[in-house]
């Protein structure tokens, strides 16, 4: 090994693949071969099996819905409103000093804090675990967004200005443009921590979610479902981090270039 | 002599304690080509950049057409050092951008935009992104870009001065092709002598800071232009001149930062 240097598409991916199936084998060694009480660690085939109960006769296939439309719901409602917002204030120094102080700090509001406050106002509904996910990852997205656009290489805006471009025209044909394939890897990014926002959304006062799923499992000692909650949610976040890069790269294909 | 287009008097740029750029006159003719010369720091391109109105000056001004510069415009092209192209546009939509600025229809956009690119000598790249490109034919797809707005003045702030020594011989016989072909009014700042030489009809030379315009000559060489000129008495005898003279200001701009830089070690 040399630092730095590329590996091989298929050696990566052998690579990713056998650290996936040292982790499941260290786990069925140490819970088959009694090494932990099956009653804190459930082995590997007791999770599948207590998975496909809960798939097939419990409703579990209902929660991940449910689940998954708040995060995506929350998320595409901040990202909604962070946008233009975001390139507003990386393109307008005033309105970045009007609204950068107040956006940073509330960025350091811990979104789960905020739940018992929700709670009291808007009830234990779907507009709660919105507004959750949405205090979550708005605030950051909006500052992220802010940077990126106010990073604009300085030598391509006055190349547009020497151009003819107008203020306005600058915005749009070469702040949005140049920023974009870095916000879509924001957004990316941040929808994974929309992911943990919601399970915590869930764990108090929910009736359906993968988060309630567990919160369930718990007080009955089913350690098995508990795991195989979390690795659902492992693997939803696996593919939609997928399907975002996979997006990103089709829409961007001039960003890949030369990296 | 042609009708003089773009008159700056008494242009001055200070920057808070330091005076870049030391009142300064300047007169381009129509379908000049000016090349300006000079020790790094000595605020050549700070005047090509108040020109361009990317800088403002701190006194004086500067009239094109008879007309107070004061903010860039498509009237004034530019091709800088750093490689600029948009990189999210193909080459063909980076020659398009101003066009498309102007509000021109997309078919005479790609028209004008493909027979500049074929100028050039990029005709089989419009389809590329900037990155696909060396670094000569970047500036090349950025000279494309300047001209295709049709400008009154171009400007170029060491265009080639990150390229390669024989990248940019061929760049300064294709811009010495196309500036005989185009009859266009160029402000060309560089720190290469020889270069400065082969591409003026005029060569200024600016003192170490403060800038000041230190020495004005018209290049006694006739055109069209061949690189074989390089090695002519006439082009020799330009060269020693201009060389004692920027030689002169470098040594002045190091004995002066020695002299700021005080007890620094060695």
């Amino acid at each position: 090994m040399k630092p730095l240097v590329a590996v091989a598409p298929g050696t990566r991916v052998v690579l990713g693949v056998s650290f996936f199936v040292l982790f499941v084998a260290v786990w069925a060694a140490v819970t088959f071969g009694g090494l932990v009480p099956k009653i804190f660690l459930a082995d590997p085939l007791q999770m599948l099996r207590s998975g496909w109960v809960l798939l097939t006769q419990m409703g579990f296939a209902h929660d991940i819905g449910m689940t998954l439309w708040r995060v995506v719901g929350g998320f595409v409602l901040a990202a909604l409103l962070a946008l233009p917002l975001g390139i507003l204030m990386g393109a307008y120094k005033p309105i970045e000093a009007f609204f950068e102080p107040f956006v940073s700090f509330a960025r350091y509001l811990p979104a789960s804090a905020f739940i018992p406050l929700l709670i009291l106002w808007v009830g234990i509904g779907e507009a709660q675990k919105l507004a959750v996910i949405f205090i979550g990852s708005f605030f950051q997205l909006v500052l992220m967004i802010a940077v990126i656009v106010g990073n604009t290489r300085r030598d391509l805006v006055e190349a547009a200005y020497t151009l003819g471009s107008s203020d306005a025209s600058l915005v749009r044909r070469v702040l949005i443009p140049g920023a974009a394939p870095d916000i879509a890897e924001t957004l990316r990014m941040v929808l994974g921590w929309a992911w943990t926002y919601v399970i915590v959304a869930e764990l108090i006062g929910a009736s359906s979610g993968i988060g309630h799923m567990i919160t369930d499992s718990q007080a009955l000692l089913a350690t098995d479902q508990i795991i195989f909650g979390i690795i659902v949610i492992g693997l939803i976040g696996l593919v939609s981090d997928l399907l975002f890069k996979w997006l990103n790269r089709r829409l961007f294909p001039w960003a890949q270039l030369g990296r | 002599m042609n009708k003089t287009i773009l008159q700056a008097r008494g242009v001055e740029r200070r920057f808070d304690a330091t005076l870049a750029l030391q009142a300064t006159d300047l007169d381009v003719a129509e379908n000049d080509f000016i090349t300006i010369l000079g020790p790094s720091g000595c605020g050549k391109s700070t005047l090509l950049r108040i020109v361009a109105g990317l800088d403002r000056q701190t006194a004086g001004e500067v009239m094109l057409d008879g007309r107070r510069i004061d903010g860039p415009g498509a009237d004034r092209g530019m091709v800088f050092q750093s490689y600029t192209l948009f990189p999210w546009l193909t080459v063909l939509d980076n020659v398009c951008f101003g066009l498309r600025e102007r509000g021109l229809p997309r078919d005479q956009q790609l028209d004008i935009a493909h027979s500049f690119l074929l100028k050039v000598g990029l005709k089989g790249f419009a389809s590329h992104y900037p990155k696909q490109l060396s670094g000569g034919m970047q500036q090349r797809t950025a000279l494309a870009r300047a001209l295709a707005n049709t400008p009154r003045m171009l400007l170029m702030d060491e265009p080639f001065g990150a390229l390669d020594h024989q990248t940019r011989e061929l760049m300064q016989e294709l811009l010495q092709g196309i500036w005989e072909a185009e009859q266009k009014t160029v402000l060309f700042v560089t720190h290469d002598i020889d270069e400065a030489v082969f591409m003026g009809t005029r060569v200024v030379v600016m003192s170490a800071r403060p800038g000041r315009i230190k020495l004005d000559r018209v290049v006694p060489l006739a055109h069209p232009r061949h690189y074989a000129v390089k090695t002519t008495p006439a082009f020799m005898a330009l060269k020693a001149e201009l060389t004692e003279a920027v030689r002169e200001e470098v040594l002045a701009a190091q004995r002066a930062s020695e002299a700021t830089s005080g007890a620094a070690p060695p």
